[in-house]
């Protein structure tokens, strides 16, 4: 359909304010890292590193990254495991009808509220003993994102024809050597997203955390909570900076190697 | 839906099923059941998900002595009402905002070529990047009063406003969030929209407006619902964004929960809202399950898993 020149120019100016919202949050952080005084004004006056600094100086913030980034892979690990084994069992699973309702089960807590299951796991976690453990947080954070593996499990599956496997027994293989062998590399795309999004989410998981962390053991998004109700300090705004550029670096990463993969065979 | 999981082919009787017919090899074990792959997840889900969520529907019965005092308690406190009526009343006003800024959006995707198209897709992706807190971060940053849209602002004459510790942050910050869950969806339905039909509306003497009005509205519609809905349903449970934009004497149904909870540890208060964060979050999602079925049904899809 053809609209008028008037008509045309006003979506575009338009589009452009919404593109402006979707943008600016993230284009605010970057620059602000890199501002020279203790103050959160924005655009900054002048450039210094010395907040980049405060970040790797403070032991409170270096040990919260490395809290949050050992959570992450563990839970990474764990997820893309329990989740490809899930969904090559939904699959497989002859009765449609359960593994449909069971499959609804493992995507659940991706609709269900996180402050509702907070309290819940909370109220559990101080039962058990297992506030602000390592372990309290890799289970919490692991069911949050198995329902990402399983999403993008799921979806490489139904481009995997079930027939190569078949040949791959008839030909000798073994189950396991069969999905190691031919399954796996073909579904390899999904799995290899379905992790980053599990270490993502862990990575970036607020509500969960701030109930179930203690004074000795917290992540880098809680203390970056913690530390926007509490200070003005711009030694946040490196720590966002510094999330980002790991986040776009390891989705980058997965991105290249998915190519990679794909231009092989 | 696209992901709608087709069965691929497969030979008669379910030798392809494990991979280990009769004629497997000795190395592939004693045949085990596909659902043994499932264990670890659904034990997962069970010990995780299930039993906490069950441990706090029952407090809000249990808590701190087994009867209905507290739904008693919710039901006669008028600052409880006020607390569902501003979560409500914000999720609507955030669905309505996503939309108006969503539908040009997702009209102009459609319209524009490949190369422009591309560009907005990455655009509506990009908040996916940072996290919901950052975000909340930098609108704080930018919404402050000595911030620079208070600065433009007072440029121009007008202001200072204040912008964040209020419903307006928390509108702001939300919209933000919540934009992309309402742009995609109404982006697959546009594009759905067969394109030839508005062609034959204009040859046959439509004016655009009333070819846009009268033929491409109705027909990009379902887009418009389960974009609605989906941002309705997130809205609701919100916690982070009011928590860090809004005003603490403006709390949200999470932001209450949070205070009973951790603040003033009654349970069995936390767990009433609770109970009535999710009942609404389920009874939502069951009427957007039910509207998406119907439209694949008249598009002709057999559902799938997903």
């Amino acid at each position: 359909m053809r609209h008028s020149v008037p008509t045309r120019s006003i979506l575009w100016a338009y589009t452009g304010l919404v593109a402006f919202v979707l943008i600016a949050p993230t284009a605010v952080v970057i620059p602000l890292s890199f501002t020279d005084k203790a103050s959160l004004n924005f655009p900054p006056s002048g450039w210094s590193l010395r907040w980049y600094g405060n970040f790797f100086s403070d032991p409170a913030w270096t040990s919260a990254f490395g809290n949050s980034v050992l959570i992450a892979v563990v839970v990474a690990v764990a997820a893309t495991a329990t989740g490809t084994a899930a969904s090559v069992g939904l699959q497989r699973w002859t009765r449609r009808r359960a593994a449909k309702s069971t499959q609804a089960l493992l995507l659940a807590p991706i609709v269900v509220p996180s402050i509702i299951l907070a309290i819940g796991v909370y109220a559990i976690f101080l039962r058990l003993h297992l506030l602000g453990t390592l372990t309290g947080f890799v289970l919490a954070h692991t069911v949050l994102a198995v329902p990402f593996v399983v999403v993008s499990v799921t979806a490489a599956l139904a481009g995997y024809d079930g027939r190569l496997t078949t040949a791959a027994s008839s030909l000798g293989a073994g189950r396991w050597t069969a999905f190691r062998r031919v399954m796996l590399p073909l579904i390899m795309p999904g799995v290899v997203s379905g992790a980053l999004f599990a270490f993502v989410t862990s990575f970036d998981e607020v509500v969960l955390s701030i109930f179930i962390k203690s004074p000795y053991l917290e992540t880098l998004p809680v203390k970056m909570y913690a530390s926007v109700t509490r200070d003005t300090d711009p030694t946040i705004a490196a720590a966002a900076t510094m999330i980002m550029l790991l986040t776009t670096a390891i989705i980058a990463v997965g991105l290249l190697s998915i190519r990679r993969r794909k231009r092989v065979q | 839906m696209s992901l709608a999981l087709k069965e691929p082919v497969r030979p008669a009787g379910d030798a392809g099923r494990t991979g280990g017919g009769p004629t497997a090899s000795p190395r592939g074990g004693p045949r085990l059941s596909p659902v043994l792959l499932l264990v670890p997840a659904l034990a997962l889900m069970v010990g995780v998900f299930a039993y906490p969520l069950a441990e706090a529907m029952w407090r809000s019965v249990s808590d701190p002595v087994l009867g209905g005092q507290n739904y008693e308690w919710f039901a006669s406190g008028a600052a409880n009402w006020a607390v569902l009526g501003r979560t409500l009343w914000i999720a609507l006003l955030s669905a309505a905002i996503c939309l108006g800024m969503a539908y040009p959006y997702a009209y102009l995707m459609v319209l524009s070529g490949p190369r422009v198209r591309a560009a907005l897709v990455v655009i509506v992706l990009i908040p996916f990047w940072t996290s919901l807190m950052i975000r909340s971060f930098a609108w704080i940053i930018l919404l402050q009063d000595s911030g620079i849209i208070n600065g433009i602002l007072g440029f121009l004459g007008l202001g200072p406003f204040e912008l964040i510790r209020n419903t307006t942050g928390v509108l702001i910050g939300m919209v933000q969030v919540l934009l992309p869950f309402m742009v995609l969806p109404l982006y697959a339905a546009m594009s759905n929209v067969d394109l030839r039909l508005l062609q034959a509306s204009s040859s046959l003497g439509a004016r655009p407006f009333v070819t846009f009005t009268r033929i491409f509205m109705p027909l990009a519609l379902p887009g418009v619902v389960s974009g609605s809905l989906l941002v309705f349903i997130q809205a609701l449970g919100f916690y982070i964004t009011p928590a860090l934009l809004g005003s603490p004497s403006e709390l949200l149904i999470s932001q209450a929960i949070y205070l009973q909870v951790n603040g003033q540890l009654q349970w069995g208060h936390g767990s009433v809202l609770g109970v009535i964060l999710l009942v609404a979050t389920l009874a939502l999602l069951a009427v957007l399950a039910l509207l998406m079925k119907k439209a694949k049904r008249a598009a002709g899809d057999e559902g799938g898993l997903l």
